[in-house]
């Protein structure tokens, strides 16, 4: 069971999605898992064969716990392995963990079910459609929307509650005039189509990642009494769940990420993130978190670092705010950023640096 | 398509963005941002959506037109070119 995050102690295995035999390739799908940020896709990461399954659908375990082993990448699986008993079209079907999972509890023959969502998917909506239509005989959920909330709400106060224990934070913040960065997003929009426009988030969240190449001591994890860097400058995206709680998928490798392919990125996993269906490495690779509360209206904000990750980006609103330019006063759009840093990790000085750089980069949004 | 048609997209959309809305009780002249809580990554899926849906392509200037029910709805009736 795979550790998604400090705040995760243990999960339920919701199905196997792959069978003893079956070969597999680094990212694949091989499990469904439910935790405290719902039902989460795990991948495996190294290519080899399933060879045996340990824990069974239902069960739940603690994170560390053996889930299934898997044959490492030189074994070929046996060129007489029997043909698998279980039916192509369980394996064809489109639908989103969430989905599986209220099947799987209101005991949903998927088969029977049509799709309707992108490509024939089910979604939750088919799924409970099917459930209604012989709604006496269906079992009772196993997991209220509420007990859901109550566990995130939960996880997220473990976590924290360990933040402010154990890291000894410190706070800086700047503000940065951001006309060049939303003068050259709305001309590059114009050009664009509905499906490229990028959001001004996008821009923020490439300058945090090459900024960190600037000041990689703030790109990693605390542990073990010493900082570890990260393997790549993965961004945590903080996302606020509808109905409460929030989680912060991973944007892998953002600082080599293109603008565009960034922004596809985030909107995919802000839709999954609500949707309740984040893979595994989404939630356990993050090097760094960025939380922006501006569209709530909020000037600044200090956030709270997320264990074992060793600094925090908080971004408030854009708003245009009095600017001095060469000497006069003129109506800029300014946004205050601020950095948490573990002062375990880095001292100030390096969190200055991170900040200068990033000022530096959005006044150059064409380079990023 | 009719005003009550694209009323009808418009609110499909919303609904599939946030699926807790209450259609009856989305007030037409209100903002969709202040009555339903909206960001800006939640608007860009509504503009998108539209955009599948209608074949509108729809120019990031114009997305002031696109917060209210009734703005939207007037919005697309005249890019769609009204009632067919």
């Amino acid at each position: 069971m795979p550790s998604l995050g400090a705040d995760m102690e243990a999960g339920t295995l919701v199905e196997w999605l792959k069978h003893p035999g079956d070969a597999l390739k680094r990212g694949d799908i091989i499990a469904v898992v439910d935790t405290q940020k719902g039902a989460i896709e795990i991948e495996v990461f190294e290519d080899g064969m399933l060879d045996e399954i340990v824990v069974k659908p239902g069960e739940k375990v603690p994170v560390g716990a053996t889930l299934a082993r898997i044959r490492g990448s030189k074994v070929e699986p046996p060129a007489a392995a029997p043909p698998r008993e279980v039916p192509e079209a369980a394996h064809r079907i489109r639908i989103s963990p969430l989905a599986r999972k209220l099947a799987e509890e209101k005991g949903v023959d998927l088969s029977r079910v049509t799709g309707t969502g992108g490509n024939g998917a089910i979604t939750r909506e088919d799924v409970e459609r099917a459930a209604g239509a012989r709604a006496p005989s269906a079992p009772p959920p196993t997991v209220a929307p509420a007990d859901r909330a109550a566990a995130m709400r939960a996880a997220i106060a473990a976590a924290m509650a360990r933040s402010k224990r154990e890291i000894p934070h410190y706070y800086l913040s700047t503000t940065i005039d951001m006309s060049a960065a939303l003068t050259w997003l709305r001309a590059e929009n114009e050009k664009r189509s509905v499906t490229e426009r990028l959001l001004p988030a996008a821009l923020l969240i490439k300058a945090v990642a090459l900024a960190l190449r600037d000041v990689p001591e703030l790109n990693g994890y605390w542990r073990d009494g010493a900082f570890r860097p990260g393997a790549g400058i993965h961004i945590g995206c903080a996302i606020s769940l509808r109905g409460g709680g929030l989680v912060a998928p991973a944007l892998h490798d953002a600082d080599r990420l293109d603008l565009t392919t960034l922004m596809h990125q985030l909107q995919d996993v802000a839709a999954r993130a609500r949707a309740g269906s984040l893979r595994s490495s989404e939630l356990a690779d993050s090097t760094i978190t960025v939380t922006n509360l501006g569209e709530q209206g909020i000037e600044s904000t200090f956030g709270i670092i997320y264990p074992p990750q060793v600094a925090l980006v908080g971004f408030g609103r854009i708003t245009e705010r009095p600017w001095v330019v060469a000497g006069k006063v003129e109506a800029r759009p300014l946004v205050t950023v601020t950095l948490s840093g573990d002062h375990r990790a880095t001292d100030g000085h390096r969190g200055g640096l991170f900040l200068s750089a990033l000022e530096r980069l959005l006044n150059a949004p064409e380079k990023l | 398509m009719t005003p009550a048609e694209i009323r009808s997209v418009v609110i499909d959309a919303l609904t599939k963005i946030a699926p807790e809305i209450d259609p009856t009780s989305i007030a037409p002249g209100a903002s969709f941002r202040d009555q339903l809580d909206l960001d800006s990554m939640d608007f860009l899926r509504f503009v998108l959506a539209l955009h599948d849906r209608l074949g509108v392509e729809i120019p990031e200037r114009d997305y002031p037109r696109l917060s209210t029910l009734d703005g939207a709805v007037a919005y697309l009736a005249s890019r769609a070119g009204g009632p067919r």
